[in-house]
Order: structure tokens, then C-alpha cells, then sequence
């Protein structure tokens, strides 16, 4: 019997996960060609005013439009890129192949980055530029609630040695882009991380948002800190030295380890070196960013 | 009758639930409002601003947690890292109870976050009870459970609804969170009497109960959290407090918010309910010879 509970739950599921058509209907057959009527009969029964497609079809688009909400919701900014049919044909293809594995709304585009660079042909030919606006929205998202830990004291930082390590804040993401989607995307939205918020309501239909449209993104390097101060989301530009020496310690390297990385690439001369490095840490510090190394 | 084990004894009046589009309102005007419910999936999270937010309510009001995504109905085991957020959550707000639903909503490890319906059946009610039997233990809080709102039917359901809720919370010895609303929707959209329901759930295990407004289409109608409550489901709230007694009361609305004020007074309209129901149950007492206890304030 746990067997038929199982059988019973994975096949409405099957079927309330199946893609609408495009006029958000459930379709009449599924993709294997079954009859969804006929489906739906076999395990659902029919009412006085409502059959039992009918009665299926009301969960089928209840899944969709909570899902399609959420994901609009978090990514508007990519929205504005690619224009409302592709994003929508995109929506459609990443949460077909991607559904929800989490109990919160919050984790649904997790996979969206990978899923698009294995499949390049819902972006093109914007493919980059739409890639630098999810990396950007989902470490907005990921920096909204991520944990804050204790800054590093004042006192441990200046008896820092070059074995020392030292760690970043949970809630900042660094960010390597090829286009300035920053300035972009703090035009188009609010500093809301993801406010999806779960709830017990049903929804009567989609809800439609404002499109805004960006253009003119200039193609330019950037680095980002997508960070958190006093609760709100920013996003702050990097000089290369800073993102280098900033992932480095991230990355859980020593203090002199992680300055050599940061002039890897770096034309500074080498007597503003010093001075550099102790206004970057400076910075750092008074912006809450770095903490002390933790076991987990 | 409303303090009893499954609201960890409490006696809470008229709640609201907590929503972003208050956050500014709460903090900053400080409404005397006897106790906030929460989505406890909205604040298991790390940190950042639904933690300082919650942490601010907290100082001031009493918290309720209200869960929708543990589906104590899935055939699947529970997902342990929602369990142990749960707990830690728990232990932040100190809420006397936790609640979530009478439903299923993901399997295989995949999520609908939907509330579907459960088929009504024996062996279901014994994996559900199960479920939440282990949540209780886990958790360490008095677990209550949601009816569901539902728009479809099972062919292979041995009961009624309020059959399987009963066998549920028998076998898992728990209480429920009556949502009235829930059965009208449900009652309209499978026929049957929603005063039936109430009458067969069993009072002494009502813990909290849930009143919102919905939505009517041609065929059936959907809870949508989105307008004032409606007054089939006030007649329906007037005789679960006949029954239950005054039982800590919650209005959701979730959709087409308005303002506090406005959800503020909705949900206060419980209160004449609720008074004529502590009248009621004084008048028994006195009647029984036993001595009725001062109404005490609102904990702050």
C-alpha cells in the first residue's frame, strides 16, 4: 500500500508537472502521446460540474504560474536582455528540465547558469551577456540571506602574519562579468533579493509584471562584490588586484599567498604595492567583509 | 477548552499573519496585535533581512510558525535538512506550536509546492501519523495539522476528509489547526456539508483555527487568500467556537494585500465570536459549580 501511495503521488505529479500549452491549458495528451483525459480518469473522479481533466487541470496550471512567478520575480534583470518571448521560452525549457528540488521557492534558479552554457541556444546570440545577468542576479539572491559571521577584530588584523588566513563573509559573491550588468540591473529593480515568499494560497491566475527592456550594456570587463551592508544588497566594482587577492582568501589561501595572486595579472608598479594593500584591507574591514577562518 | 496540549497550553486571541508589505508598518507604528503567525519556510534561511526583521517581531510580539512545504502526506521520507532549519527556527521563535498541512506536495525528491490532496485511505492516514509523529519528536513542539483546500478527488478514497483527518490525528496523537475557510472551499467543490465536518472533528484536539476569503469561478472555487473573509465561512467560524471554544485565531491573506489597518480589523472581527464563545463557556462552568477564572491581558 505504501507502494500505491507512491505510484498514485508520482503519477498526479507527473501529470501536474507537465508543461502547459501556450495558451496555459493543459494539454490533451502528454509527450509520450497518452491521452490525458484518460489519465486523469484513471485516478481522479469526476464531479457535477467538472471532469476529471478539468479537476487535474486546475493543479496543472496552479503549478506553472507559481513557478513562473517566482522565476520572473528573480530574474527580471535577464528578462530585460533577452525581451519577453525568449525569456519565456527559456523559463519554459530550464524549469521543464530543472523542477524544483528544494522546499523553498528561493532555490529555483540555482541551476539556471549551468543549464544555460550546456544549452546555448535559448541566449543566442546573447548568450554572455545574459550569462553575466544570471551570474549577477543569482549572487543577489544568494547574498540577500546568506549568513553574516563576527567581523575579524581590529586587534587579530594587525598582528596578521603571511602564514595567517583569514576568511570572507558568506554573503559576498564575487563576480568576473564581460559586460557592465551592474548599473543595468540597479536600474530595473529594488533591492528586494528574492522576495518569493512562500505561501498557502492558491493562485487564480498568472500574474503579469511590467517588462522593462535594457540595451546598450557596454562590453566591458568588470569585477564585482555582490555584497550585504545592514541588510540591503549591493554591488560594488573591484579593482582586478582586489578580486584576485579577495578570491584568494575566499578560497581559504594564506595572506601571502593570496597577495601574490592579486599582482599576478596586475600592472601596479611595485612600490604602490604596499600602500595599496593596506588601504584595500583597510576598506575591507570597515565594510564588515572579512572574518576569522571557520571549521565548517 | 483553547489552552490544551497541542497549543502548548497557551491561550492566544486573534493573530495576523506576518507579511513583507507590513514589515515597515510593524516596526515602525508597533500595533498592539496579540501574536503574528510566520511562513517558516520564509525565515529558514542563513541571515540578511527576514532574520533582522524576525528578530525585531520577536522582541515585541508573540510568533507562531505555520509551515507549508513539510508534507507530512508524501510517500517520500522527510527532507532532513527542512527538519533541522525547522528546529532551529523553532528554538529562535519559542513557538508554543508549529502547524503545517494535511497534504502532500513533492515526491521522488521533487517539489510542486502546491498542497495537493491525500487519498483518503487507511494505510495513507498510518504513513501520514507516522510522519508526523517523527516531525513532533525531532522538533521537540506540539505539531498541529492543516485540512487542505481541494479541487480534485481520488478514485481509491475508503473515507470522507474528515474521516481521514480524524484517523490521522488519532493515530498520531496531535492536534489540528481547523481551517474554516478550507472546508467551505472544499464543501463547494465536492458537495457535501461543511457543517458535517465541523461537527466531526474532534473539539478537544482544535488548536488553532484559520479563517481567509476566496475566490468564486463558474465551477468551483479556489482559496485565494485574497479578499475579506465571506460570510459562509463567519456562520462556519461561529460554529467551530461553539464547538472548540475560543480558539486562538489567525485571518490570511496572502494576495491583493492591503494595508494593516485594513487586514488589522478583518481578522478583529473574530473577536465578537470569540467573546460570545468565553461568555458561553463561563456560563458552563458556573453552571458545573466551578469557579471562572479573571480574564488575564495579552502577554507582551
Amino acid at each position: 500500500m505504501t507502494g500505491e501511495l507512491h505510484q498514485l503521488q508520482r503519477r498526479m505529479a507527473a501529470a501536474v508537472m507537465q508543461p502547459l500549452t501556450l495558451d496555459e491549458t493543459m494539454r490533451k495528451r502528454d509527450r509520450s502521446g497518452r491521452d490525458n483525459h484518460a489519465e486523469a480518469a484513471g485516478f481522479i473522479r469526476p464531479n457535477d460540474r467538472l471532469d476529471s481533466f478539468e479537476r487535474l487541470e486546475i493543479y496543472n496550471r496552479q503549478y506553472w504560474f507559481r513557478l513562473f512567478s517566482s522565476f520572473e520575480e528573480d530574474f527580471t534583470g535577464l528578462q530585460a536582455v533577452l525581451g519577453r518571448k525568449k525569456f519565456q521560452a527559456l523559463m519554459r525549457a530550464y524549469l521543464e528540465s530543472n523542477p524544483s528540488t528544494s522546499f523553498s521557492l528561493r532555490n529555483l534558479g540555482s541551476r539556471l547558469l549551468e543549464w544555460s552554457c550546456d544549452n546555448p541556444q535559448w541566449t543566442a546570440p546573447l548568450g554572455e551577456l545574459s550569462q553575466d545577468m544570471m551570474s549577477l542576479e543569482w549572487a543577489h539572491i544568494e547574498s540577500f540571506d546568506s549568513a553574516s559571521r563576527p567581523v575579524l577584530p581590529v586587534e587579530t588584523m594587525t598582528s596578521l602574519s603571511e602564514e595567517t588566513q583569514i576568511s570572507l563573509q558568506p554573503h559576498v559573491r564575487l563576480l568576473k562579468l564581460h559586460h557592465a550588468v551592474d548599473n543595468a540591473l540597479i536600474a530595473l529593480r529594488s533591492d528586494s533579493g528574492s522576495s518569493n515568499s512562500s505561501s498557502n494560497s492558491a493562485t487564480a491566475s498568472r500574474i503579469v509584471r511590467r517588462f522593462r527592456a535594457v540595451s546598450g550594456v557596454n562590453h566591458e570587463t568588470i569585477y564585482l562584490a555582490v555584497h550585504r551592508y545592514e541588510d540591503t544588497v549591493y554591488y560594488k566594482r573591484l579593482r582586478l588586484e582586489d578580486f584576485y587577492l579577495l578570491q584568494a582568501i575566499q578560497e581559504g589561501r594564506t595572506l601571502m599567498d593570496a597577495i601574490d595572486a592579486a599582482f599576478e595579472f596586475s600592472v601596479m608598479p611595485e612600490a604602490e604595492r604596499p600602500g595599496y594593500v593596506q588601504s584595500a584591507f583597510q576598506h575591507w574591514m570597515s565594510l564588515g567583509w572579512l572574518c576569522e577562518v571557520t571549521s565548517d | 477548552m483553547p489552552a490544551n496540549r497541542f497549543n502548548g497550553f497557551t491561550d492566544y486571541g486573534v493573530g495576523i499573519g506576518l507579511r513583507i508589505p507590513h514589515y515597515r508598518h510593524i516596526l515602525e507604528q508597533k500595533p498592539v496585535v496579540d501574536w503574528f503567525e510566520i511562513i517558516s519556510e520564509n525565515y529558514m534561511v542563513d541571515g540578511g533581512r527576514p532574520m533582522t526583521v524576525l528578530d525585531s517581531i520577536l522582541d515585541q510580539y508573540r510568533v507562531v510558525q505555520h509551515g507549508v512545504s513539510m508534507y507530512f502526506g508524501s510517500a517520500d521520507p522527510l527532507n532532513r535538512e527542512h527538519l533541522l532549519r525547522l528546529k532551529t527556527l523553532a528554538r529562535r521563535t519559542k513557538t508554543p506550536w508549529l502547524s503545517d498541512h494535511l497534504c502532500w506536495g513533492s515526491i521522488d525528491g521533487r517539489y510542486t509546492h502546491d498542497l495537493l490532496p491525500m487519498p483518503y485511505t487507511l494505510e495513507a492516514a498510518r504513513i501520514t501519523a507516522a510522519k508526523i509523529r517523527q516531525v513532533q519528536d525531532f522538533v521537540e513542539v506540539p505539531v498541529v495539522v492543516e485540512n487542505v483546500s481541494s479541487y480534485a478527488e481520488f478514485h481509491m478514497s475508503q473515507m470522507t476528509e474528515w474521516e481521514f483527518l480524524n484517523e490521522v490525528v488519532e493515530q498520531a496523537d496531535c492536534g489540528i489547526l481547523l481551517d474554516v475557510n478550507n472546508i467551505y472551499v472544499s464543501s463547494q467543490n465536492h458537495g457535501f456539508d461543511p457543517c458535517t465536518y465541523v461537527d466531526a472533528v474532534p473539539a478537544e484536539r482544535v488548536a488553532q483555527i484559520h479563517i481567509a476569503g476566496h475566490s468564486k469561478f463558474e465551477k468551483y472555487i479556489l482559496d485565494t487568500h485574497d479578499h475579506p473573509v465571506l460570510d459562509p465561512v463567519w456562520d462556519l467560524y461561529a460554529r467551530a467556537i461553539e464547538r472548540c471554544g475560543p480558539t486562538a485565531t489567525l485571518l490570511e491573506w496572502d494576495d491583493n494585500i492591503p494595508s494593516f489597518d485594513e487586514v488589522h480589523a478583518e481578522a478583529l472581527k473574530a473577536n465578537r465570536f470569540l467573546q460570545a464563545g468565553k461568555i458561553r463557556e463561563e456560563e458552563s462552568l458556573r453552571n458545573a459549580g466551578m469557579p471562572v477564572e479573571p480574564e488575564l491581558e495579552p502577554v507582551r
